[in-house]
């Protein structure tokens, strides 16, 4: 996926708890300015400017610039380029996210049963893909999917198939697939680690009860870790929003197929940077995190209440 | 907001330039001595004076290029960067003039991006240093390609007059007669994809800068400027003549499925998938350097033609241009004219690079030269020919890099789903006018 | 399948085999890399993937790899490590403090900083490039190493994680017993909390390493000289040399590059795995 920030450790059930009382008030904005100084510049500035940018038009060639108030907003809505590519990260989110996440869980529990042999090294194996960079694993995989000389070619071969992983009809399959081979391990490694740390009482009363290996996993391990299951889902739902490295590096393989607007940060950066269209890719860019951001809270909100 | 007032600034001048342009077609080769045309003097005293430069390009060549020059005027000190290959180039120039800082002084520009660069006032008018009286010693087509109402925007480096690369072996084997026609050509693709279906006649997954020339050869003009009046037809006669041509190939699914440029396109073009090529003869350097598994099969013809008379067109070829940001414009020009009109053609040349200089391309140590790899072809002498066969009055796009960007979005359609290429195109225009329309031209189709 | 007691599980074979399965998904691609990576661009053309083919130059590659272009793979290496060190580093830094500062203090604003901050965990990155591109270019820091390096100085998840571990894992007991000594704010944070810390610091910083190695679309829009790329840009533009007239396809060094590429980052992480899986754990464990 992106470069998109990763946090390692699931949502604590519970808010922090509050702080004592201190005597002067003011001091604790010495351990917060420093990140607050530079978060102003990296993350509130720009989202003001991309804000005032998106009231404006510029035209890359003659004319200035003219206010336009809602303009672009109501441009984006009606936009079909836009739509289709939301739509297009929409069904890679509905298919793409749920088998990765299942990968992981069963690797998690896998890992965790104490059933495995080696249980270790499969540890560290299936985690490695996530020490790729998204550059070099679309590269690699762009090389492996060539349908001519590339393995996909031989595997073919062997197996008797037709399947090409570079054409239209199977080539969001194929991203999907990179996606997933880049983040099964560190979705893994969250879930293990929060399944390391269920208290043992649990499994005993479970065992006391008679489950056996399938219910204890159904209700005791699944609703010990649903914090982590619900931060995986919203940092895997903003990722497939933000899908950009890997289509926009696989263009240079299939133009045709992946086009300007493949998904909506590929459409945000091309307006930007070959139609010079900057007011008109801030607003893009803007209403693709604000749909982001109200998704993730939903699944939020949903995915802490809800019982498993 | 310095970006506005400079726009303000660039848009005033741009008015102006457009105001003095009306009337004169961007591609004629020549017209009225334009306004500011001054001379030599000051590029030679800056070239003794000395000082520092940042030059921008990724011909294979660049490098030795900077050395020698450097060797030859140890006072000046020129920053090479390859900033990215072609596009990607572009879109980091494009950002540093949309910055205002970071552009280099000069830069390689292909000749279909550079109109784009002079409208937008970020290249440097050669004409006040005195370049226009190089005229004469480029060849037509080049110059008529740098030349941008009446300012020089660039001194033509390489040029790519199209011809024919086929792939002698695979010919011979199956009895194929190298074809003087396009339906020749299409008759060939037949035959040898029926004889061995592994192999095709070429491959074309949807190139712009191909179309584009195959139209131009094909006797089209698409693109109409007139200051900031464009108008786009992508179905003159000229235009369906090579669909009509064309879409034979792409329908017959007579094209090898392979993507230019790619590890799979290299592969093909080594061992014989890919069984000709129709391109600019910048080409043989890359045979040599990157295909060396077609040494002595591959050899040169002229381009087939609809009518059996010899006419081509221009594919690709870039200048280097001095960019308005640089502080030392005297001391860039310097360097384009010592790069493209001196002592940078040689190094040029000697890395496969095809010249645009007259003197060189009728020189007989250039046009007779027997290349080993073309089974000792004199493979200049095809290609040195094309390039005086090139079809006159060819006009980019004043955005052609945005429209080039979009190809794929539109006409690449009709070579994904094997559609005729006219309605490909239809929706390539359709896109082309309505941006030029929203960023300040006046577009009509038709 | 049978039902084992928990606290005696077996070994099962059909768990381990049904797990190797996916174990050859994992390692199949990076096989590739490694096989390919040892292949001359001649042979890369002529031989099958799976296969070693023609003479093993994988030494040769890597020595070609780093001497090409006058050895700028090496410059793109070096420029990674000072991303990664300066700004994954900073991002720890930043992220330990303002994590401390928001679980132990109580300040007028800091309900602000919380929404704020939250808030920001949902906005994608990338939709803030574009405006950032902008907004740098008109401070003049486009096309400087400041370019990545501001950006990547914060990591509101790292902020978020040392909050959470911060909040349980310091006593306030032993702070106030800090400060009864006479000890300011400053100096209790540097004697008595980091140590603390070090699980949380570790997983944070091993985080943000991956994030700023990995990151590709920040450096590529802001930095136009290769001088100040980091691998991740650089690679892809040696991936698209091979385009157009004049192209130099190095697919050959393209593969061996990206090989070297993981190497690090997969050494390090073998190498610190106990580190910050314990603290992976000790995030968890305070859920």
């Amino acid at each position: 996926m992106t470069s998109t920030a990763a946090p390692p450790a699931p949502v604590p059930a519970r808010r922090a708890p509050a702080a004592r009382r201190p005597r002067r008030k003011w001091r604790g904005w010495l351990f917060v300015a420093p990140f607050m100084l530079v978060f102003a510049l990296t993350f509130i500035a720009p989202v003001v400017y991309a804000f005032v940018l998106s009231l404006f038009r510029d035209q890359a060639f003659f004319g200035g610039t003219v206010f336009v108030g809602a303009d672009n907003y109501t441009q984006v809505f009606a936009d079909p380029k836009f739509w289709e590519s939301f739509r297009r990260v929409l069904v890679f989110l509905a298919v793409q996210v749920p088998i990765m996440l299942v990968l992981a869980l069963i690797a998690a529990l896998a890992i965790d049963s104490a059933r495995l042999h080696a249980a270790g090294f499969f540890r560290v194996v299936i985690f490695l893909p996530y020490a790729v960079p998204a550059v070099v694993a679309a590269l690699m995989w762009g090389f492996i999917y060539g349908d001519h000389f590339g393995l996909a070619a031989d595997l073919n071969h062997l197996l008797g198939t037709e399947v090409k992983p570079l054409s239209p009809s199977w080539l969001l399959t194929s991203i999907g697939n990179i996606v997933t081979w880049e983040f099964v391990g560190y979705n893994m490694l969250i879930f293990y680690s929060a399944l390391k740390v269920i208290p043992k009482e649990l499994f005993e009363a479970a065992a006391i009860d008679g489950a056996g290996t399938f219910r204890t996993i159904l209700s005791v391990k699944l609703p010990a870790i649903r914090g982590a299951i619900v931060v995986a889902t919203i940092f895997s739902i903003i990722g497939s929003f933000q899908l950009f490295n890997e289509p926009n590096i696989m263009r240079n393989l299939v133009p045709n197929t992946i086009g300007t607007f493949y998904t909506p940060n590929m459409y945000a950066y091309n307006l930007s940077f070959n139609g010079q269209q900057y007011n008109y890719s801030a607003t893009v860019a803007i209403v693709m995190g604000v749909i982001t951001a109200v998704i993730a809270y939903v699944v939020q909100l949903r995915g802490s209440r809800k019982e498993m | 907001m310095s970006r506005f007032r400079t726009r303000a600034k660039a848009a005033a001048a741009i008015a102006l330039a457009a105001a003095l342009a009306v009337g004169c077609s961007s591609g004629g080769t020549s017209s009225a001595p334009a306004a500011a045309t001054g001379n030599q003097d000051s590029v030679d005293a800056a070239l003794k004076a000395g000082g520092e430069i940042t030059y921008w390009s990724w011909t294979p060549s660049a490098k030795d290029q900077v050395a020698a020059f450097q060797k030859e005027y140890p006072n000046v000190k020129v920053n090479y960067v390859n900033a990215g290959t072609n596009k990607e180039e572009y879109t980091k120039l494009q950002n540093a003039i949309k910055a205002g800082s970071g552009a280099p002084d000069v830069a390689q520009i292909e000749y279909y991006a550079l109109p784009q660069f002079a409208l937008t006032d970020s290249l440097a008018d050669l004409n006040q240093f005195g370049f226009g009286s190089f005229e004469k010693d480029y060849s037509a087509s080049t110059w008529a390609q740098v030349k941008n109402g009446n300012g020089i925007y660039g001194l033509p480096q390489d040029s790519g007059p199209m011809a024919l690369f086929y792939n002698k072996e695979v010919f011979d084997k199956n009895g194929i007669a190298v074809p003087k026609t396009w339906d020749e050509y299409i008759a060939a693709a037949k035959k040898l994809h029926a004889a061995d279906p592994t192999k095709y006649i070429t491959s074309d997954t949807g190139d712009p800068g191909f179309v584009l020339s195959m139209i131009w050869q094909a006797g089209g003009h698409p693109f109409t400027v007139d200051g900031r009046n464009v108008k786009v037809n992508l179905a003159d006669a000229g235009t369906k003549k090579w669909t009509a041509m064309w879409d034979q190939l792409i329908q017959g699914k007579q094209l090898a499925p392979v993507k230019e440029w790619s590890d799979d396109w290299f592969r093909a073009l080594g061992d014989g998938t890919i069984s000709s090529l129709v391109t600019g003869a910048w080409m043989p350097g890359n045979f040599i350097s990157s295909v060396t598994g077609g040494s002595g099969k591959w050899a040169v013809a002229p381009m087939p033609t609809y009518d059996g008379k010899p006419v081509t067109a221009e594919n690709g070829g870039s200048a280097q241009s001095v960019v308005k940001q640089s502080k030392n414009p005297a001391l860039a020009a310097a360097f384009v004219r010592w790069l493209n009109h001196a002592g940078g053609v040689q190094p040029f040349i000697k890395s496969g690079g095809f010249p645009s200089t007259t003197a060189d391309l009728t020189s007989p140590a250039f046009v007779d030269q027997a290349v080993p790899y073309f089974g000792g072809q004199k493979i200049n002498q095809v290609l040195t020919q094309a390039s005086k066969d090139v079809a006159k009055g060819w006009t980019y796009l004043p955005y052609q890099t945005y429209a080039n960007s979009i190809f794929s979005d539109t006409a690449g359609k009709a070579y994904l789903n094997a559609t005729p290429l006219d309605a490909g195109l239809a929706a390539w225009q359709q896109a082309i006018v309505d941006y030029g329309n929203q960023q300040g031209f006046t577009v009509s189709a038709g | 399948m049978a039902t084992f007691s928990i606290t005696k599980p077996r070994k099962s074979r059909v768990l381990t085999g049904f797990m190797a399965l996916y174990l050859v998904y994992t390692l199949v691609p990076l096989a590739w890399l490694v096989i390919n990576a040892s292949k001359t661009q001649p042979a890369l053309f002529s031989t099958s993937g799976l296969s070693f083919g023609g003479t093993f130059a994988l030494f040769d590659n890597i020595g070609q790899t780093f001497t090409y272009n006058d050895g700028i793979f090496f410059r793109w290496l070096g420029n990674t490590l000072l991303y990664v060190v300066v700004g994954a580093g900073g991002a720890t830094i930043l992220a330990t403090a303002a994590g401390y500062g928001m679980a132990k203090y109580r300040f007028p604003g800091r309900r602000g900083v919380f929404a704020v901050v939250l808030g920001a965990v949902a906005v994608p990155p990338t939709a803030l490039a574009v405006p950032t591109f902008l907004m740098f270019s008109k401070l003049g820091l486009t096309n400087t190493p400041w370019a990545v390096l501001i950006p990547s100085l914060i990591s509101p998840f790292g902020l978020y994680l040392i909050w959470v571990y911060a909040a349980d894992a310091i006593p306030d007991e032993l702070l106030e017993a800090a400060r009864i000594d006479g000890a300011g704010e400053i100096r209790i944070f540097l004697t008595v909390t980091l140590r603390l810390l070090v699980p949380g610091i570790i997983t944070v910083s091993l985080f943000t390493m991956v994030q700023t190695w990995n990151n590709y679309f920040l450096p590529l829009i802001m930095l136009s000289e290769p001088k100040w790329y980091p691998l991740t840009v650089g690679l892809n533009q040696w991936s698209a040399q091979a385009n157009g007239a004049g192209a130099q396809p190095i697919f050959n060094l393209v593969l061996t590059g990206s090989l070297l590429t993981i190497i690090p980052l997969v050494v390090a992480f073998l190498l610190m795995q106990r580190f910050w899986q314990s603290g992976l754990s000790a995030g968890s464990v305070k859920q």
